[in-house]
């Protein structure tokens, strides 16, 4: 592992994913990505009474799927790196209980996915883990509740809202698998004074601006050395605005660009506004539709750039603006 | 990257958000709002043809209401009419009903004295603290002046 540039980290072993998991519930799983999906649910409820613990549960599914394409067991793993939106990572703690891997619970609101890839990553790559498996989940029901209003509350939702997927993505990372994970930059965290949690795309499109075009100059690359490049979660209007700013710098990404949350949904079909949102959102389109296409090689050479909202209820009750992150991790394929 | 001004990205922002239907979303509040008056004054004379005086019919309009409300928040309905209906569904007493009857359920899994009990107020209680305040502030203003 070395450092390249400001903020790019390049792995010298590269570690490489052994098996990903992705699951949904019924929207995604009526989604244009549903056939990506290794199980989706009917019922968002789990069977369980409470959203957190069917939460948990999308984690803990998310996991054993993860585990059974890598063909190993818990005990095969030397640490997880897992979080979610809920307070104190609830879904991710109680989700993963019963695998008893050695756990850190990590917070980066919807960037978790990419910031659970690089840390794990990272871990095999210093060997601190043989296998170290990286997860995430989010779920519509206890976003809701925990950010915004009731589900049975009657409010209109405005036109640059995003809707938070229900869903959970989970990798194996080692060695001897054939998609790589080359390099990664860690994002640092951008403030443009957006304040309407309503509109999560724009308050986090300048840091994905700001990684995307950190790890270009770091590498010496151009958007078009990549056959894509993925960011989660901008929707529509995020989507517009990183476009605004990477072309301000001289950077066109239209060409090879897509956003996960514009991906997961048909937008007008499924009522879903600006598109999806949530750590489920990225993280089951990277774990399905992303590791698919790179397995059967349509995708050789991809950008991962995971964006989060780094908000919470109190700092926006107290008037606070949103900042947004970004990390970003290049996967590669022979 | 190059620096950019709040001010400046505040501007980028509103040109990449698509706007309100606004004229759409006042419309169908008018309509659906009219339509919920309406239901009230059809209600309004059948209590009154049914023997009750006016002010007992207008009271038991709004338990009427309130129980429709609560009923179809309570069936899950009552959100899915609301993202049309907007204003029209959140300004009669029908939207008081269902911002307090919509946390009840939510919570209920908290338990029922820190959940249902506790939490049933979170998107009302404000409405009642300034709604109460308010009326006290005209009760003295009456009361002082003699109005």
């Amino acid at each position: 592992m070395k450092r390249i540039g400001r903020g790019t980290v390049e792995f010298t072993a590269p570690p490489t994913v052994l098996g990903a998991g992705a699951v949904g519930g019924k929207k995604e799983g009526q989604g244009p990505l549903s056939a990506y999906f290794d199980q989706t649910f009917d019922d968002v409820s789990l069977g369980y009474t409470s959203w957190e613990k069917a939460e948990a549960q999308l984690q803990n599914e998310a996991v054993a799927v993860a585990l059974d394409k890598a063909g190993c067991t818990a005990d095969g793993v030397d640490m997880i790196f897992a979080g979610d939106l809920l307070n104190q990572c609830i879904s991710s703690t109680f989700g993963l209980l019963e695998y008893e891997i050695p756990f850190l619970g990590q917070y980066g609101a919807c960037s978790t996915m990419a910031q659970t890839l690089l840390m794990a990553a990272m871990a095999v790559d210093a060997g601190a883990a043989q296998r170290a498996v990286a997860v995430t989940s989010s779920h519509f029901c206890s976003a809701e509740r925990q950010f915004r209003t009731p589900l049975e509350y009657g409010a209109q939702r405005t036109p640059t809202a995003q809707w938070t997927a229900t869903a959970a993505g989970a990798v194996v990372l080692g060695t001897g698998g054939k998609i790589r994970v080359r390099r990664g930059l860690v994002g640092r965290i951008r403030e443009l004074g957006i304040k309407d949690p309503s509109n999560m795309g724009a308050a986090m499109a300048p840091a994905a601006a700001q990684s995307i075009l950190q790890f270009l100059e770091d590498t010496g690359s151009r958007p078009e050395d990549f056959d894509r490049i993925f960011t989660g979660d901008l929707g529509l209007v995020g989507t517009r605005l990183l476009y605004d700013l990477t072309e301000d710098n001289g950077v066109d990404l239209r060409p090879v660009h897509n956003d996960c949350g514009l991906m997961l949904y048909d937008r007008e079909e499924q009522d879903v506004h600006a598109g999806g949102s949530g750590c489920g959102c990225s993280a089951s389109v990277l774990c399905g539709h992303i590791f698919t296409q790179m397995e059967q090689k349509v995708l050789r050479n991809v950008l991962f750039c995971a964006t989060g909202a780094l908000m919470s209820t109190t700092s926006q009750q107290q008037g606070e603006p949103i900042p947004g992150i970004c990390h970003v991790v290049q996967l590669t394929v022979e | 990257m190059k620096t950019i001004t709040k001010q400046q990205y505040g501007r980028q922002v509103q040109a990449a958000s698509p706007d309100s239907p606004v004229v759409k979303d006042c419309l169908l509040a008018f309509l659906f709002g009219g339509f919920i008056c309406t239901v009230g004054q059809v209600l309004c004379r059948m209590y009154q043809n049914l023997g009750l005086e006016l002010p007992d019919a207008r009271m038991a309009v709004s338990v009427s209401l309130i129980l429709i409300s609560a009923s179809l928040t309570a069936l899950g309905w009552y959100d899915n009419i609301a993202k049309h209906a907007g204003a029209g569904t959140l300004v009669p007493i029908t939207g008081f009903a269902n911002s307090m009857v919509s946390p009840a359920m939510e919570f209920k899994s908290e338990g029922f004295i820190i959940g249902l009990g506790a939490k049933m107020f979170a998107v009302s209680g404000p409405v009642l603290v300034f709604g109460i305040t308010a009326s006290v502030v005209y009760g003295l203003i009456v009361f002082l002046f003699g109005l």
